[in-house]
């Protein structure tokens, strides 16, 4: 049987022995008899590591990744070097918990240190904390921030952010007591710029997304102003590979940055782990939930580093606290900073670039195709609606008998689709003659 | 031995490179608006691939995980990381989240299957794995019990009961959660104070939240009346469960009378910890709290599992899709591995591990709540100790300097000056005869050389930080000097 216990049975006797014991359950006689289990727990039998791996094999081959990938809405496939999964596998790393100690933990919080310099380089923003839990909960996390800061209980969001960030931040928003008000899009796919200056007196802040869920590029510059004359609070929640191109939150007066870092380095997993970032200007730092690494001195005046601010956190000011958080994910945004320092400024920019040519090489090609329209003539970045005369279904149907994963279809039957630059013009050029043959068949049938 | 160590950001020679692609192959587009065009270049470090490498190799050599050695972090359950967990977890990665159903059974299956498993451990109903952290798990399981007393229209239920010995967490959950705390103090004997209880319960309680065993490692043995005073009241009770790991196959919240918990996968089920995450917080509810669980929920029809939204009592989400996928995996594999009698061994140990450590520090230390105590003890500095000016932090250090991670200090805060040392059961006889007598010499070295106990950590990277200049003048971020 497996077992990860060392102690043999006879180390175990001696052990019990010594603190004056015969049995292991004279350990347990504080817990009332009736209330103990009399039988063993009922789980499929033990197995050795070899019969665990084939049982997990037999679990992903009853999986189907697909071949070809065309599909974002909020989670990304980008090419992940080598490095990072490598170095993210040092066990002094991902053993590890969070860095109390500083004196031996001096690796991770360096690490942290990095990782809230490459946010905040890359955000535009003056600090950030340790990470949260994903997107989503950073949008959460931002509410409050935004509440406790103007002491105002009212957040505005757009339309356009992720519907999974949507839905937890309506969870959330109903335990804060925070009314949530939604700012829709236009017909180009972006903010309501009238409605959004409607919506703003009295509220807290606004939630907008940069790109959008609909991949359209906002004008953040209009959407700072109107925010800001109305003595409010802007939060963007921004995919961070589209910095390598597009303007940065602290470019525009973004009083938080928020966002998923997931793009940066972290597999697709099935939706986890991921990795929320949250910067801010300095003047809003005390607001940040969760851990944060500074800089300081030891004793010998060297350079040392050490989780700061922590009159914030919930071990020292427990129903006082910013947050509640505790774990956050660390060996995410570990792997989100190796992928940035491998990147660099210039890779940043490549990939962002890459990302733009192949998502528009995408939809020219599509939207050269009988009953395939773009939905928004706006700017977008690398996802893109497409209203489609054939239902959406029948050529997703179609598309995953050949192996591909086409765009997501949305709630009105249009269809998103995502191009990184995992695509190859070669995938592309095939998946628009398939999506040629599916509207083919569609029309002899 | 002090040495400290360039960031990244300082290796930046500009025009170096780690990374290529692949030549564009698709016509280059200028897309971006003018004035939504970023201007200049990213500050990001310009870096060759080999000292990239080097860099987080060496930063990870300044590090210290359970594979370096012991760490016996109270709490915090920081036992052996299972290598071939790590194996499998990898084996999906490439898994979109947003897949039809049928392609993603095996993901799918596998996360209902740990669901499952986690109910037969923990005498619970159901589990949703969305939560991502045991804070996440506590919040979610407070917003089920905020939802059950809204919907009976139950809306004077704003009071959540916490004992003063709970994680801090607990309290910042509650808040979170749209609760009003109210803490009862605890028992000499380190327990809940029943008549307290009794006080403390009305109209207005929602529930009460209970480590069990308690922050001090102590099972609470009047569980039942505790139980019964809190549903009489017409309130619920929330296990957390950051202590599971002593009771595994012994005795389970569900039957000990909680109507919702979470468990800590990277904890109990043996999860790496990162570093400070991902871990993963499942919530388990019995069959009352089922209609608000998070969507999506996972049902079984004919044989497919299936992705329910169709729960219109349901909280909502949590966070986005569907829950730390590779962690869950781990625990899955983790389970599987050891099946029913391999975790009762596991948590049988973990408490063998506790006593024999509490047992040996007898007379060395002093002992605050002497009885068997579950898979953690609380040990604090003698009396002689303190007044030669050695504190719990001095002999943090001082276990630094011999190779350990020192236990959690200074909590519970109801224990002035404690260290709570948590073995794990993956700990040999050796390796705690070892740490019991580190902690032997230091505490004669505090009686004989408090100053040189003072002077520790001697033996790492850094000596001990000012983190009063840290946190009154923060620096988190790195700037280029001018």
């Amino acid at each position: 049987m497996k077992s990860y216990v060392p102690n043999t049975i006879e180390e175990r006797r001696e052990m019990l022995k010594a603190i004056g014991l015969d049995s292991m359950d004279e350990l347990f006689s504080d817990i009332p008899k009736e209330l103990r289990l009399d039988r063993e727990l009922d789980l499929p039998a033990p197995m050795s590591e070899m019969e665990l791996r084939d049982l997990m094999i037999g679990y992903i081959l009853q999986n189907d990744e697909g071949g070809l990938l065309f599909r974002g809405a909020g989670a990304y496939r980008h090419y992940i070097p080598s490095v990072v999964p490598q170095l993210a596998a040092r066990s002094e790393f991902y053993t590890a918990y969070t860095p109390y100690q500083a004196e031996m933990s001096q690796g991770m919080l360096q690490s942290i240190f990095e990782w809230q310099t490459v946010i905040c380089n890359l955000t535009g923003m003056e600090a950030s904390n340790a990470s949260v839990y994903d997107g989503a909960t950073a949008a959460c996390e931002s509410m409050l921030m935004m509440r406790d800061s103007k002491r105002k209980s009212r957040v505005l969001y757009s339309a356009g952010l992720n519907p999974d960030v949507i839905a937890a931040i309506k969870t959330y928003a109903h335990c804060y007591g925070i009314e949530l008000a939604k700012v829709p899009l236009d017909k180009f796919g972006l903010t309501d710029m009238d409605a959004l200056k409607a919506a703003l007196p009295d509220s807290a802040g606004f939630i907008a997304a940069q790109p959008n869920y609909y991949g359209c590029i906002e004008n953040m510059d209009a959407i700072a102003e109107a925010v800001h004359e109305a003595k409010a609070l802007l939060v963007s929640y921004v995919n961070p590979i589209s910095l390598g191109a597009l303007k940065r939150p602290g470019d525009y007066g973004a009083d938080i940055a928020i966002g998923d870092a997931q793009p940066m380095g972290l597999p697709l997993n099935f939706g986890g782990p991921y990795v929320g970032f949250m910067a801010t200007s300095g003047k809003l730092i005390r607001n940040l939930p969760g851990r944060i690494a500074g800089e300081t001195t030891d004793a010998e005046g060297g350079r040392a580093f050490v989780l700061t601010l922590q009159a914030r956190e919930q071990h020292i000011r427990r129903d006082k606290a910013s947050s509640n958080i505790c774990s956050n994910q660390m060996l995410c945004a570990i792997m989100s900073t190796i992928y940035a320092c491998t990147m660099g400024p210039e890779g940043m920019r490549e990939v962002a670039e890459q990302n733009i040519a192949k998502a528009h090489y995408l939809a020219s090609e599509m939207c050269k195709l009988r009953g395939f329209t773009l939905r928004y003539n706006t700017p977008f970045f690398n996802e893109f609606v497409v209203d489609t005369a054939l239902p959406a279904e029948v050529i997703n149907e179609a598309l995953k008998e050949m192996g591909i994963v086409g765009g997501l279809i949305l709630p009105d039957g249009g269809m998103l689709w995502c191009a990184t630059e995992m695509n190859t013009k070669e995938d592309i050029d095939f998946l628009v003659d398939m999506l040629n043959n599916i509207i083919e068949g569609g029309e002899e049938a | 031995m002090r040495q400290s160590y360039k960031l990244i950001f300082e290796r930046s020679r500009e025009g170096r490179r780690a990374y290529d692609l692949p030549a564009l192959d698709v016509p280059a587009v200028d897309a971006v608006p003018a004035n939504m065009k970023r201007e200049g270049k990213l500050d990001l470090p310009e870096v060759g691939e080999v000292d990239l490498v080097r860099h987080y190799t060496n930063l990870s050599r300044r590090n210290f995980g359970v594979d370096n050695g012991f760490y016996p972090l109270g709490s915090c359950t920081m036992k052996y990381n299972p290598k071939i967990n790590e194996e499998v977890a990898s084996m999906s990665e490439n898994m979109h989240p947003i897949l039809d159903e049928d392609m993603a059974q095996g993901s799918l299956r596998l996360m209902y299957d740990l669901e499952g498993y986690l109910c037969e451990i923990c005498g619970m109903d159901a589990f949703t794995l969305q939560p991502a952290a045991g804070a996440h798990g506590e919040l979610t399981g407070l917003m089920l019990i905020r939802a059950y007393h809204e919907k009976r229209g139950d809306d004077a239920r704003k009071t959540i009961i916490v004992p003063d010995a709970a994680h801090g967490t607990n309290p910042a959950s509650a808040v979170m959660a749209g609760f009003k705390v109210k803490e009862i103090k605890s028992a000499p004997d380190g327990g809940v104070d029943l008549d307290a209880l009794r006080e403390a319960v009305g109209p207005d309680t929602a529930g009460l939240m209970l480590t069990n065993p308690s922050t001090l490692g102590l099972f609470e043995r009047n569980i039942k009346q505790i139980a019964a005073i809190v549903h009489e009241a017409g309130g619920l009770l929330y296990y957390d469960g950051a202590n599971l790991n002593a009771i595994m196959g012994i005795v389970r919240p569900g039957d000990m009378g909680f109507d919702v918990m979470h468990i800590n996968l990277h904890k109990t089920f043996s999860t790496p910890h990162g570093g400070g995450g991902p871990g993963s917080g499942p919530v388990g509810f019995k069959k009352h709290l089922e209609p608000f669980m998070p969507v999506p929920a996972l049902v079984e029809r004919e044989g497919m599992i299936e992705l329910d939204y169709d729960r219109p009592d349901s909280i909502g989400k949590v966070k986005s899709f569907y829950g730390n996928f590779g962690v869950i995996v781990r625990a899955y594999a983790y389970i599987r591995s050891l099946g029913g009698a391999g975790l009762r061994e596991a948590s049988e140990n973990a408490v063998l591990n506790a006593n024999y450590i509490k047992n040996a520090l007898r007379g060395v230390y002093h002992i605050p709540h002497d009885r068997i105590c579950m898979h953690e003890c609380i040990v604090t500095p003698t009396e002689e100790m303190m007044e030669k000016g050695v504190h719990t932090t001095d002999i943090a250090k001082a276990l630094i300097d011999r190779g350990y991670h020192p236990p959690t200090i200074y909590f519970p805060l109801i224990v002035h000056e404690a260290m709570m040392i948590e073995p794990t059961e993956s700990e040999s006889r050796e390796t705690l005869d070892e740490f019991i007598g580190a902690m032997k010499a230091i505490a004669n070295e505090a009686l004989t050389n408090p100053e040189s106990v003072h002077a520790c950590p001697k033996n790492t990277p850094i000596g001990r930080p000012d983190e009063t200049t840290a946190a009154r003048k923060p620096i988190v971020r790195y700037t280029r000097p001018e």
